[in-house]
């Protein structure tokens, strides 16, 4: 039997689980991994969240998005932003990206988080990304910057519809 | 305060941060300039979108020196309330983006935008590849969130330093005039001065002279793709880190702080 603190944390994510990211509404903040870690002492509760970029202009609403969930939830949180560990695309749950290919953004690949990453010119375009729409991997990258930090913009050469492509990092 | 140089709270620990948190801002607010004025929608979104980071970057960085400085000093203040000669980033950043010979209100120069880019991210994917090791752990966890951000950067600005260093015979002209007219301004990154030494010395930072082999390698490999050649060295040193900055500083930084200076501790 798990104590009441535990109880409390579990039923906590439970409500994090259903706080969406501002910018992608399609996945929730625990999709994303960006929240770090649920600490619960007593009657109160700590939230740690950590940025995906530095200047990403969600991160304010995000926090205050998860206090007024958890407000609403009966929970009496603070809410705490850690940089380290830096967040990496590789924190995203697979039920993230699966929700991210639906929602018509091609998810990052599984990757190593901090492998270097090679100057690559346009002629020796990185590795194929699979369009999350028809789902063939004659892509090709169209721009490094997309429609948010976290995304470069991509068009599949098969169906020829463009998307955006999560960048891992 | 102690006045061991190293420690929190010593003279040379925040001069070194204000370096770095300056030279992000300054470069940050210089590539917003180009919100609307793009030579192509993905290239606008492309020049906002590392704007963005380095000005994330830049708060991270100057909240973290106001608090080693101890003052009371918060982001706002340190971005809005200090004038040209309080400013420590490196006058590479300032220089305005229709090139030197230009005034501020002339259009930019996207080759200059590129390589000025490709110079300085590769500069930062060295520094803070370096500092992701500094024994000031919060410098350290903010090096190591921006060298990810640095490496799009450069994969952004060297793919396009490629395509008009490689392109038409205009595109190439101006892409080595914009690389003769920025390199002078490199040096000045790679000077190491007492301040770096003593931060050097209590691991907190690096001495700026050691990477630049790692950064010179880098350049070189775009540039020779880009058949584009590399400038010579000359003797000339720009002193934007001591605090002493080209004409150009004063003008960018009036139109950064209108707002807040008529606004004082105007939130939102």
């Amino acid at each position: 039997m798990s104590s009441p603190t535990s109880a409390a944390a579990e039923r906590a994510w439970e409500v994090l689980a259903g706080v969406a990211d501002p910018e992608i509404p399609a996945v929730s903040v625990v999709d994303l991994g960006i929240v770090r870690e649920v600490r619960a002492d007593g009657s109160a509760l700590e939230v740690t969240v950590t940025p995906t970029y530095t200047g990403c202009p969600a991160t304010q609403v995000i926090e205050a998005s998860i206090r007024r969930a958890l407000a609403d939830a009966g929970f009496n949180a603070t809410v705490r932003t850690s940089l380290a560990p830096a967040w990496t695309t590789d924190w995203m749950t697979e039920a993230g990206r699966e929700k991210l290919a639906r929602f018509g953004i091609a998810p990052p690949g599984t990757r190593a988080a901090d492998a270097p990453v090679p100057i690559r010119f346009v002629r020796t375009a990185p590795a194929a990304v699979a369009c999350p729409h028809c789902g063939a991997t004659d892509t090709e990258r169209l721009a490094e910057f997309g429609s948010t930090a976290c995304k470069a913009l991509y068009r599949c050469r098969a169906c020829r519809e463009p998307f955006d492509h999560f960048k891992p990092i | 305060m102690s006045s061991n140089p190293g420690s929190h709270g010593s003279r040379e620990h925040v001069e070194y941060l204000l370096r770095l948190g300056d030279s992000a801002l300054v470069l940050g607010q210089r590539l917003a300039e180009w919100c609307g004025h793009g030579p192509a929608l993905e290239e606008d979104i492309a020049m906002t979108n590392v704007a963005l980071d380095l000005v994330g970057q830049a708060r991270l960085l100057l909240t973290h020196a106001g608090k080693v400085e101890g003052s009371g000093r918060d982001e706002d203040q340190l971005a809005f309330l200090r004038d040209v000669p309080e400013f420590r980033n490196a006058t590479l950043a300032e220089l305005p983006s229709g090139g030197v010979a230009s005034t501020h209100e002339a259009s930019g120069d996207y080759a200059i935008a590129i390589v000025r880019n490709l110079l300085f991210s590769a500069y930062h994917c060295e520094l803070w590849r370096a500092l992701s090791a500094s024994a000031d752990g919060e410098l350290a966890a903010i090096a190591a969130k921006s060298l990810k951000e640095a490496r799009y950067h450069l994969r952004h600005a060297a793919d396009w330093t490629v395509r008009l260093g490689d392109g038409t015979d205009e595109s190439h002209a101006r892409a080595q005039a914009a690389l003769d007219t920025l390199w002078p301004y490199t040096h000045e990154l790679f000077e190491t001065d007492a301040i770096e030494k003593a931060v050097a010395r209590h691991g907190i930072g690096v001495e700026s002279g050691t990477i630049r082999g790692g950064w010179l390698d880098t350049v070189a490999a775009v540039v020779a793709e880009a058949t584009l050649r590399l400038p010579a060295d000359t003797a000339f040193r720009s002193t934007g880190k001591l605090g002493l900055h080209s004409e150009h500083l004063g003008y960018l930084l009036t139109e950064m702080q209108s707002l807040h200076r008529q606004h004082p501790g105007a939130s939102w």
